[in-house]
């Protein structure tokens, strides 16, 4: 492609690339609670920068509510999440105490992390362009031409630029999800979350998407956390899969290792019923 | 047959004056129900229970008490008490926008509820405001759920303002009912009512079912020609939305 829509422009902090302060996501003895039903327990665990890290694990255990805890769609029970550094769930109170992060606090760090979503949830209430505008125009203040030329860039790397005028009723469910992806990146996001983005699309529409996933993996620097059940896709892409079951990673390693000689007899269980 | 009709058309400025005075209390009434319908819509969510608790108390009084009464109150207690004296047309606007404010409330409430939590968490994902989620994302998708409930209280509003013959404003009621005492001619007086009152009503659906029409095109929901001439039922409001629901 001529241009790299996921090049950054303008000044970056150059700070947080040289110096590396430590891990860019960090769950630290996160709990996550409905009522009496414990759905992360005491849940650690770290995702560097540019790092791809798959979640895998049987459906219910959780591995949703990882991500929507770190989109800030949920709030934790217990513990602390980390995002580069600041704490996502916490801000300075008075006398050097933690309070409970609130909306302004939260907006601040929600600027380094997109995500997709299973169903995609598309505006309806706008064309392709201007779902993927909507946000650089108005949350991060591009002027409008800026922003549209960003978008373009984007339907081409998704392989939709003649869809640009589309209304999200008009595509399919794989163009939609691409058009997801491409929203979601048009805010240059530093972490994207994948949430299961494959599993609502009809089995000759995934390839579309994961090849374009495969695409961002493979040639920029974004840092991926996935949840998905697709195997091979998180073979394909991932630095680090973790294998998560009833609150807890139980094991956590290299996709060879993971796919090919677990140390967990649960891992072997879960493989051996999905591969 | 013939004395009412030849009295009616030698009094058309009556008439004219009669129907003005009708649509305004419509337009005017509908007005300020649009505009409380979204103040106690919104506050019905708000997370504060003092403000929730304002707007529950507010819409219950008006869904509660006979708008009969509320006019009367308004038109011959309200000067008793206050030493103000209001006019008939504005005691309707206030008593008409008040009432039907208060249901349509409850239809702004319902359909901002109806938007699937899947676009709040897509706004949330996208970093964008309270207000922005709201302005640019819930409201559009909320507001053609909730126009044919409003229609439907718009036509209910206009089949009320006969009752400004009750604190005698001249609407169009009170100027045929003029004629009809004038005349003797009940069957032909009130038939002329039923018939002009019907095509009032008809040509405010085919005007909101236009602009139902144009919101749902703006959501790619598109309807045929034929529902710009479908009347008035008391559909459920569609879900709509490319998407539904989420994920645990």
């Amino acid at each position: 492609m001529a241009t790299d829509p996921l090049q950054k422009t303008g000044p970056e902090p150059s700070v947080a690339d040289t110096a590396a302060p430590g891990h860019l996501v960090v769950f630290d003895q996160v709990v996550k609670r409905y009522g009496d039903h414990v759905v992360l327990d005491h849940l650690g665990f770290t995702v560097d920068r540019g790092q791809h890290v798959t979640l895998i694990g049987p459906s219910g255990s959780g591995k949703t509510t990882i991500l929507r805890l770190l989109m800030t769609l949920e709030q934790v029970s217990d513990g602390v999440i980390m995002v580069d550094g600041q704490s996502l769930t916490h801000m300075p109170g008075p006398n050097g105490s933690l309070r409970p992060a609130n909306e302004k606090h939260q907006r601040e760090i929600r600027k380094k992390i997109g995500m997709v979503f299973q169903q995609f949830n598309l505006f309806p209430n706008m064309n392709v362009l201007q779902n993927i505008t909507e946000a650089p125009v108005n949350v991060l203040g591009l002027d409008r031409a800026e922003a549209e030329e960003r978008a373009r860039d984007l339907l081409q790397l998704v392989g939709l630029e003649e869809k640009a005028t589309a209304h999200p009723t008009q595509l399919s469910g794989g163009q939609q999800q691409r058009v997801a992806i491409a929203r979601a990146l048009a805010m240059r996001p530093e972490i994207l979350l994948l949430d299961e983005v494959t599993s609502a699309l009809d089995p000759e529409l995934v390839h579309g998407v994961l090849d374009v996933l495969r695409d961002i993996a493979h040639t920029t620097d974004i840092t991926l956390l996935c949840v998905t059940h697709e195997m091979n896709f998180a073979r394909d892409i991932s630095d680090r899969v973790m294998m998560f079951d009833k609150g807890k990673v139980i094991e956590s390693g290299t996709p060879e290792k993971i796919f090919g000689d677990p140390d967990h007899e649960r891992t072997r269980e879960f493989l051996g019923a999905v591969l | 047959m013939g004395d009412f009709f030849t009295y009616f058309f030698d009094h058309l400025p009556d008439v004219w004056s009669g129907l003005g005075t009708t649509l305004a209390a419509t337009v005017l009434g509908s007005a300020v129900a649009l505009a409380l319908a979204f103040v106690f819509g919104f506050m019905a969510r708000s997370g504060s229970v003092l403000v929730r608790g304002v707007s529950r108390v507010v819409v219950e009084f008006f869904r509660g008490t006979s708008l009969y009464v509320q006019l009367f109150w308004l038109y011959y207690a309200f000067p008793l008490l206050f030493g103000y004296e209001l006019t008939p047309l504005f005691c309707g606007v206030v008593a008409f926008g008040m009432n039907y404010g208060a249901y349509g409330s409850e239809v702004v409430r319902g359909a901002l509820n109806a938007v699937p939590k899947a676009q709040w968490e897509a706004a949330v994902a996208l970093n964008m405001t309270p207000a922005q989620r709201m302005r640019r994302v819930i409201l559009p998708q909320a507001w053609v759920q909730m126009i044919p409930s409003f229609t439907n209280l718009l036509i209910q509003l206009l089949k009320c303002t006969p009752l400004l013959w009750l604190i005698s404003a001249a609407d169009l009621t009170t100027v045929v009912q003029q004629m009809r005492d004038r005349t003797g001619e009940t069957t032909w007086a009130y038939l002329t009512l039923l018939v002009m009152y019907f095509v009032l009503a008809y040509v405010l659906t085919l005007l909101m079912n236009a602009l139902e029409r144009h919101a749902k095109a703006r959501l790619g929901q598109h309807t045929g020609v034929r529902g710009l001439l479908r009347s008035r039922s008391a559909q459920p409001a569609e879900a709509a939305g490319t998407s539904a629901g989420g994920s645990l």
